[in-house]
């Protein structure tokens, strides 16, 4: 079979294989960060980030031509740790802050981090096409560094977004019930916010930082799509990250395309696809009444007829006046 | 944690109050929504606090459990001043307002797991399934710990939260119109399970506008007007006539949005969710 023969070169390639295991480890983790970020509405925060993500990069870079490092870039992706990091925390506080400026913040985070990215990178002898690779992913050109780096930090991600996971839902889901119950709710808030700055830093590699919010948030809403739990949206998410990450990169070692790009395109049609075949996922459920079987509020007898429909609507019907 | 928190003053007779608050201030933005209030709740007791819409009860319970910051005045709970010393893991909180459905679907289930978690307990104990199931049956809930929270009605929602509440077997209940759209029947039961809690030497703080089934379990009841106690004793018993239970009127244009105590016992404000001042 060719595509075996195919196949077994491109697992044999050792460039390949640490971008696959780089798309890999991305693939599992963005998903799950990116669930919490979606039940607190901050969906959008995965972009602010990369954004800020960018003016680290140029910054790392200013610093390592200051210091007259070998390799230009060698500071690149430390500076975009720190300052994807800063700029989460940030907003962070300022979504303690007050609830409407949030939304500003991060408009300001989106502008000021491509400014400063590109004036940075300028001050560094640099040009705005050296954060092209960082923009749009760079994952055949891993080194081992990179790929260690990889590893320690979804590592992090994955113990902090998989162990904590009951306590991060219960604040993402009600902060005042977290709050009443005495968990530490600021600590946890932050411990999403730094996760997420990782998780852009290690998804800049391979989708680039433009995308690495889609690499978050598109698996989530497919997960959604499917399950009514948390739990299986997770799942769920990781697997379709994992599998449209692997399934990406592998069509660019035959086709020259971009990787990050074919990932997310991917990731949208399986979106697509999903979402018009949930009518019949739907639809093959087993046919239940959904009523509760319990005796009926009030007593029907006296009601005028057509006016109550048994229990089914718990809400409000206590209240009502039973003439 | 559950013993130590039951005699902190060791020289005391009495354990501490489950609920002592003092002098209590609160600002909200700009406005003074609470102006001295004093509240004590010994153990065992069931409190009603009562009063019309935006009389502050909500804010009140929320400064309770460490919501809210009070600007002035203190607050102990349990035997302990208000912060991370106050043991949580005995405190059972339900919040009047169904939180806004969140973007990421959950399972009545994993919303009640949720209630395991307290303090520095972040990771749910072993057996937690067990516990989650045996909250919901409390509410009769059994069967749907598996279905979508977005996909259960306005009622089965708010009894979710008050499972959410009880899992954790708390010493103290801090309820906020917990049967707000609750149908009658499983008010019913709620109040069942209350009574059987209460016997087992449940403290319980319950924010109403009617006693309702719980009226038989209410021994004080506390009556919040602009933010200030002007009624701390006897629970106000209906006065037969159309203010009976059972027997409810609603009069959406009456005069006058402050009701007073001697409405207190009549039907509540129309119940449907979003026409009160909500929190
Ligand atoms: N976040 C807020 N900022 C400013 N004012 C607020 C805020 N929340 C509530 N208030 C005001 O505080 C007052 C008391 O509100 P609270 O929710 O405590 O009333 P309540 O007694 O619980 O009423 P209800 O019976 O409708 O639940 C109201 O006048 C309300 O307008
Ligand atoms: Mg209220």
């Amino acid at each position: 079979m060719i595509l075996f023969d195919e196949l077994g070169y491109m697992l044999g390639d050792p460039l390949m294989q640490r971008a696959l295991l780089a798309a890999l480890l991305v693939g599992v983790s963005a998903p799950v960060v990116g669930t919490y970020l979606v039940q607190r509405r901050l969906a959008l925060l995965g972009d602010g980030i990369g954004h800020v993500a960018l003016t680290g990069v140029a910054l790392g870079w200013l610093i390592g031509a200051t210091m007259g490092l070998a390799s230009a870039d060698a500071l690149a992706v430390p500076g975009a740790v720190v300052a994807a990091v800063v700029g989460s925390a940030l907003i962070e506080v300022v979504r303690r802050r007050g609830r409407t400026s949030g939304d500003l913040a991060l408009a300001i985070m989106f502008y000021g981090g491509i400014a400063g990215g590109v004036l940075l990178i300028g001050l560094a002898g640099g040009s705005s096409s050296n954060l092209m690779a960082y923009l749009f992913g760079s994952i055949s050109t891993v080194t081992s560094t990179d790929l260690l780096l990889t590893v320690v930090l979804c590592a992090v991600i994955l113990l902090v977004g998989l162990g904590l996971r009951a306590a991060l839902f219960s604040v993402s889901h009600d902060e005042e019930f977290a709050t009443a119950s005495g968990l530490p709710v600021w600590a946890l808030n932050m411990a999403v916010a730094v996760v997420a700055a990782l998780t852009v830093t290690v998804a800049m590699r391979v989708v680039g930082l433009l995308l690495v919010s889609a690499l978050m948030i598109v698996p989530v809403a497919i997960g959604q799509l499917v399950t009514h739990s948390f739990r299986r949206t997770m799942t769920v998410a990781s697997v379709v990250g994992v599998t449209v990450c692997l399934v990406g990169l592998s069509l660019t070692y035959w086709y020259d395309v971009s990787p990050g790009a074919t990932i997310v395109v991917l990731a949208i049609a399986v979106y697509a696809a999903v979402a018009l075949a949930r009518p019949l996922l739907i639809r093959r459920r087993p046919a239940g009444d959904p009523h509760p079987d319990i005796p009926d509020d009030v007593e029907v007898a006296t009601t005028p007829a057509g006016t109550r429909t048994g229990t089914r609507s718990g809400a409000g019907d206590a209240e009502e006046c039973p003439e | 944690m559950t013993s130590v928190a039951t005699a902190p003053q060791a020289s005391t007779t009495a354990p501490a109050p489950a609920v002592e608050a003092r002098g209590v201030h609160v600002h909200l933005g700009a406005s003074h929504i609470l102006r001295g209030v004093d509240l004590t709740v010994a153990r065992g007791e069931v409190v009603a606090l009562l009063g019309a819409n935006g009389s502050g009860k909500s804010t009140l319970v929320r400064t309770l459990v460490n919501v809210l910051p009070p600007s002035a005045g203190t607050v102990s709970i349990l035997g302990r001043p208000l912060g991370s010393t106050v043991p949580w893991g005995d405190v059972g909180y339900v919040p009047q307002r169904v939180s806004a459905g969140t973007t990421v679907p959950s399972t009545a289930g994993e919303v009640v797991a949720s209630g395991l978690l307290h303090g520095r307990r972040l990771r749910l104990p072993r057996g937690w399934r067990a516990r989650v199931q045996d909250a919901l049956d409390l509410v009769g809930l059994a069967d749907r710990a598996g279905d979508a929270t977005s996909q259960l009605s306005g009622g089965q929602q708010q009894r979710v939260l008050i499972a959410r509440a009880l899992v954790r077997e708390p010493e103290l209940l801090v309820l906020d119109e917990p049967v707000a759209g609750v149908d009658r029947p499983s008010q019913e039961a709620f109040a069942a399970t209350m009574t059987r809690l209460v016997g087992d030497g449940l403290t319980v703080l319950v924010v109403l506008h009617e006693l309702g089934e719980l009226a038989p379990l209410v021994t004080r009841a506390v009556v919040l007007r602009h933010g200030r106690v002007v009624h701390d004793g006897a629970p106000p018993r209906p006065h037969g006539g159309h203010d009976a239970v059972g027997h409810e009127h609603v009069h959406p244009h009456e005069p006058g949005p402050l009701a007073d105590e001697h409405r207190l016992t009549r039907g509540p404000l129309p119940g449907a969710p979003g026409t009160e001042a909500r929190s």
